[in-house]
């Protein structure tokens, strides 16, 4: 394949057609020289990138290239296996969340998760709400009831669901069941979300409704979306990073990626001439 | 480049650029009937012009329809993307291209007068070669993908434009010297300003073609020659 073989140039990316002013952006999160291994296979190599505050980062590349790897390495899912370990640096807020020190529940909190088949807990859809606020608050109540409420409002599924809270998570359909788990990511507030191709499984219409809810959340919360849908990644994110074999090819905003890529590789791979 | 996964995808995008090549050819062939009518005051000719420009609408809609239906189909991103806008601008400008050369057409059927000028009739023609390689070029220039090449002919239409300038003024002096000649100098104005037109739709499409390679619109100001807008008649 001759466009593995083109030099790689990430160092400084342009900003040409920019929907946003970049100097105006905070990074919510900044990776620095990042390496991720599995044992020994080195799945991350050097990824430097920031995730702006209140914006939308979408990860695309093609199956291997380290975009799931990385957003699991942003709430240390990775530390739940052996012989996983990561390399550098990735500040929140300024602090290493790398570091040994740092406290994981309380990372995951600030850092909710949403994954690629709806997770939902086998209890009811109240329950599946406020057993994540119990874990880290002690409320009255009602506060958790309008916890409970406000989350799956803003997960934009109150009106589907509010007259059957006692029904079980599992009896929802997909895209519900999908909602399901973004509110109850959302009712533990946290300031990231991280989306690891949430709309895979589900249909058009839902999907659309799950577009429609990032587009929503991005007010409030810093968001990453790992992708295999270009189209999705277009219509929902504000700045693009295409990986490739574990590397970072181009970080740019969505309006560029998509209509003048920079590197002959992420042109490749968006307009479906990889491999 | 190298190919798309989905070949079906690479056909598409190839039968979109012979289609707008071909309506690149039956422009030519249509500026160059237009100007023989005139030159020769051939009538049945002028009016096969006319008539053969409804080819050239077939193949605008055509383009258009396969262009929506692409995009449709594939979602292009990027190159694709601006390939297949690109196709959809240019089939506009060949469009217009073939109005104006129709528009000459049916200005030679209406020219009965005695009022020859020969002189007036080789500026005609010499800009209309200008304007005809202009056109050559920014096809060739869409075909290989070749930025530079139209670049170099969104910089070469001021010459065109010195053409019509002169063109202008000896009409202009025609017209002083006897009211009897303003019929044919008023077509022949308006044949001149088609040719010119022409001419500005060759640098629209060196604009497309430019955008399709590089991703980039053109910012500079082009250099402009037309003055024609800004002339008087001078009465002494």
């Amino acid at each position: 394949m001759s466009i593995a073989q083109a030099t790689p140039q990430v160092a400084a990316p342009t900003v040409v057609n920019a929907a946003v002013d970049r100097s105006k952006l905070t990074e919510k999160i900044s990776i620095r020289n990042l390496d991720f291994y599995y044992g020994d296979a080195k799945a991350l190599k050097g990824i430097t990138l920031p995730l702006y505050g209140g914006l939308v980062t979408a990860f695309i590349g093609p199956s291997g290239c380290g975009k799931s790897t990385l957003l699991r390495i942003l709430n240390r899912m990775y530390d739940l296996y052996p012989n996983q370990r990561a390399e550098g640096e990735v500040l929140f807020d300024g602090e290493n969340l790398l570091s040994p020190k740092q406290d994981l529940n309380h990372l995951r909190a600030r850092v909710g998760m949403v994954f690629q088949k709806p997770t939902p807990f086998p209890m009811t859809i109240f329950e599946n709400i406020a057993f994540g606020i119990r874990l880290y608050e002690r409320l009255s109540k009602s506060e958790i009831n309008d916890r409970v409420e406000s989350a799956l409002r803003r997960a934009a599924l109150w009106d589907e669901v509010k007259d059957k809270l006692m029904a079980n998570g599992l009896s929802l359909s997909g895209g519900q069941q999908q909602r399901l788990c973004i509110a109850r990511t959302v009712a533990v507030r946290p300031e990231v979300i991280l989306f690891d191709e949430p709309c895979s499984a589900l249909d058009p219409i839902s999907t659309a409704k799950i577009e429609e809810l990032i587009d929503e959340l991005k007010e409030d919360y810093t968001i990453a979306i790992v992708t295999h849908n270009m189209q999705q990644a277009a219509r929902v994110s504000d700045y693009t990073a295409f990986m490739y074999l574990g590397e970072l090819v181009e970080f740019d905003p969505t309006s560029k990626i998509f209509t003048t890529p920079n590197d002959p590789r992420t042109q490749d791979y968006i307009t479906g001439r990889f491999g | 480049m190298t190919d798309h996964t989905a070949k079906a995808f690479d056909a598409d995008l190839q039968d979109l650029g012979r289609m707008v090549a071909e309506m690149g050819g039956l422009a030519e062939r249509q500026i160059c009937d237009s100007i023989d009518a005139l030159a020769k005051r051939d009538v049945t000719l002028a009016q096969r012009t006319v008539a053969q420009d409804s080819q050239i609408d077939a193949l605008q809609r055509e383009i258009e329809e396969r262009a929506i239906l692409t995009i449709a189909r594939r979602q292009p991103m990027a190159v694709d993307l601006r390939e297949i806008v690109a196709s959809l601008r240019i089939a506009n400008d060949l469009e217009r291209i073939g109005d104006l050369a129709k528009n000459i057409g049916k200005r030679v059927v209406a020219l009965d007068a005695e009022f020859q000028s020969q002189k007036l009739i080789r500026g005609l023609e010499h800009m209309a070669d200008l304007v005809l390689n202009q056109i050559k070029d920014v096809l060739d220039s869409y075909a290989r993908r070749d930025a530079n090449k139209a670049l170099e002919v969104w910089r070469g239409d001021e010459e065109i434009d010195a053409v019509n300038n002169s063109l202008f003024r000896e009409l202009l002096t025609y017209m002083l010297e006897d009211p009897r000649n303003i019929t044919v100098c008023i077509h022949l104005l308006f044949c001149a300003k088609n040719i010119e037109r022409m001419g500005d739709h060759a640098t629209n499409i060196a604009e497309t073609v430019h955008y399709m390679v590089e991703g980039r619109v053109l910012a500079d100001e082009r250099p402009k020659g037309d003055t024609t807008s800004y002339a008087v008649a001078a009465h002494n």
